[in-house]
């Protein structure tokens, strides 16, 4: 891979620290008067998620990672692994448990996700912001009881629990954001 | 293409129009002369800091390529030491790889030289000149040793303290650091991570009485327990507006500076500077005692309107020049 320097530093640029891949965030430059400049550096860690901030001599060079987003359909589980498809390739793409972690929960068949293939292997699965799915499991609504605007637990086709309105019934299909797991609106009947 | 627009605000651009008076006032009250030096020169500073544009320019001569000034200081002492006396100057300066949020490549830079000053007069003149325009109304005067005492429990005339004692330092305090810095870089790293952050609530700062291995162009001088470089710098909220040097008048000192500039390019790689003779030979006939600052002016501007980054006080910043 390429070299970047400090100067071609710019969010979203994906480079190595460390060992790891690294997504740029933010590149400040400072300079004290008319000493040596440095740029403090806001980088997200691809592989444990962390932000880290470093500071660099201006000019100082890191190799590139690389790193490329993919729009992938999730296929199937094996319980160890994952399986991504890209629907034009139809090439497959093996993500283990530590690329799917939270995402887990909002996989779904023949939904498009947002992987992230370091060295063409899956190293983080991104879910779209709203997600589509059934109601395997609730109480049933007590009547009266709208008033107060209550919620109940209610358990999802892929295992995953958010609360949703008392109003709502088992076999239901809901939207959900993925970002704050909450229910949004029935689905829409199209 | 919605970027032709400007990067400022129209009231900015205004407030621009409005801060260039006020400025020409300030020195037309003072008898300061306004004066213009070229952009376009055949020699530059070899200070190892900076980097230049270079220009090609095989039309006009002998040389091939040009330097856009990374200040205008060169120029200004020639017209010095032929007798000008007091004069400004407000121009366009030039740095290459300076970009960020208070960095333009291209910005707009006013100098201005005092006869038979030191830096301690032309400080009370450079806090007379921001509190007029910003409209405040006091200021501070640090010695750099002071700063790093007050806020770094570090005292630099201490001969434990060298390199690997402040690198020490810049650890604890900022954790992960680049590993090569040298001694002034190291300086250079607790200024701007540690001290700056620390003296944005102070208003108008001067910090004087620099370490003599930052003096630059400037003279050095004895103090109490050792010797300092006669430089300030100004800074206003936290963010540095002015550099100001009591001017090194002597061709020797001036020269040995330059080799030494020279030497550290070489050291890094980068390409050395032929000296300008020019200067030199202006020096050689006697630059006449003086002190000189340089101030940034879209800085001043940021300030004074409250926007938070230089675009906003450009017309057009570098990315839609």
């Amino acid at each position: 891979m390429a070299n970047f320097s400090t100067n071609e530093f710019k969010s979203g640029l994906k480079v190595m620290l460390d060992g790891d891949p690294c997504s740029i965030l933010e590149n400040e430059f400072v300079k004290p008067g008319k000493g040596q400049a440095f740029n403090r550096v806001k980088m997200r860690n691809l592989k444990s998620g962390r932000v880290w901030e470093r500071t660099f001599k201006s000019g100082d060079s890191l190799e590139g990672a690389d790193v490329m987003d993919m729009t992938l359909e999730y296929s199937y589980t094996d319980g160890e692994f994952w399986y991504f498809m890209d629907p034009a390739s139809y090439e497959q793409f093996a993500a283990d448990r530590d690329a799917v972690a939270e995402t887990e929960k909002w996989l779904k068949e023949q939904e498009q996700y947002e992987v992230t293939l370091y060295n063409g292997a899956p190293l983080a699965v991104t879910p779209p912001n709203f997600i589509e799915l059934a109601i395997t499991e609730t109480d049933p609504g007590l009547k009266g009881d709208t008033a107060q605007g209550g919620s109940k637990p209610a358990t999802l086709s892929t295992g995953a629990v958010v609360r949703v309105p008392l109003f709502i019934t088992e076999g239901e299909v809901i939207r959900i954001d993925t970002r704050s797991g909450e229910y949004v609106s029935r689905a829409s009947k199209s | 293409m919605s970027d032709w627009r400007p990067s400022a605000s129209l009231d900015t651009i205004a407030a621009r129009a409005r801060l260039l008076h006020q400025l020409r006032d300030f020195f037309a009250a003072r008898n300061v002369m306004e004066v213009e030096t070229p952009l376009l020169a055949q020699a530059t500073v070899p200070d190892p800091n900076l980097e230049v544009f270079a220009v090609s320019t095989d039309v006009m001569g002998a040389s091939p390529y040009r330097f856009l000034q990374t200040s205008p200081e060169f120029a200004m002492k020639r017209l010095l030491a032929a007798g000008s006396g007091d004069i400004f100057q407000i121009s366009k300066a030039f740095r290459k790889e300076e970009s960020g949020r208070h960095h333009n490549p291209e910005f707009s830079l006013l100098e201005w030289y005092r006869v038979d000053w030191d830096h301690r007069m032309l400080i009370r003149e450079v806090a007379e000149l921001i509190c007029e325009m910003l409209g405040r109304t006091g200021w501070q005067v640090w010695t750099y040793r002071a700063l790093f005492q007050e806020h770094l429990s570090v005292d630099l005339f201490d001969p434990g303290i060298g390199r690997p004692q402040l690198l020490d330092v810049a650890h604890q305090r900022i954790g992960d650091i680049p590993p090569d810095l040298d001694y002034d870089a190291a300086l250079a790293l607790l200024m701007s991570h540690c001290i700056e952050s620390k003296i944005s609530d102070w208003g108008v700062v001067f910090v004087t009485e620099f370490p003599v291995s930052q003096a630059a162009l400037a003279r050095t001088m004895a103090v109490d327990r050792g010797a300092v470089a006669a430089r300030f710098e100004c800074y206003v909220d936290g963010c540095e507006v002015a550099n100001g040097y009591w001017e090194q008048c002597d061709v020797a000192g001036l020269t040995a500076q330059f080799l030494a500039d020279n030497e550290q390019r070489q050291q890094r790689g980068l390409p050395m500077r032929e000296l300008d003779q020019r200067l030199l030979a202006a020096q050689a006939e006697g630059l006449p005692d003086c002190a000189g600052v340089a101030l940034g002016v879209d800085r001043l501007l940021a300030l004074q309107t409250g926007v938070s980054s230089l675009a906003e006080t450009l017309s057009f910043d570098w990315h839609r020049a």
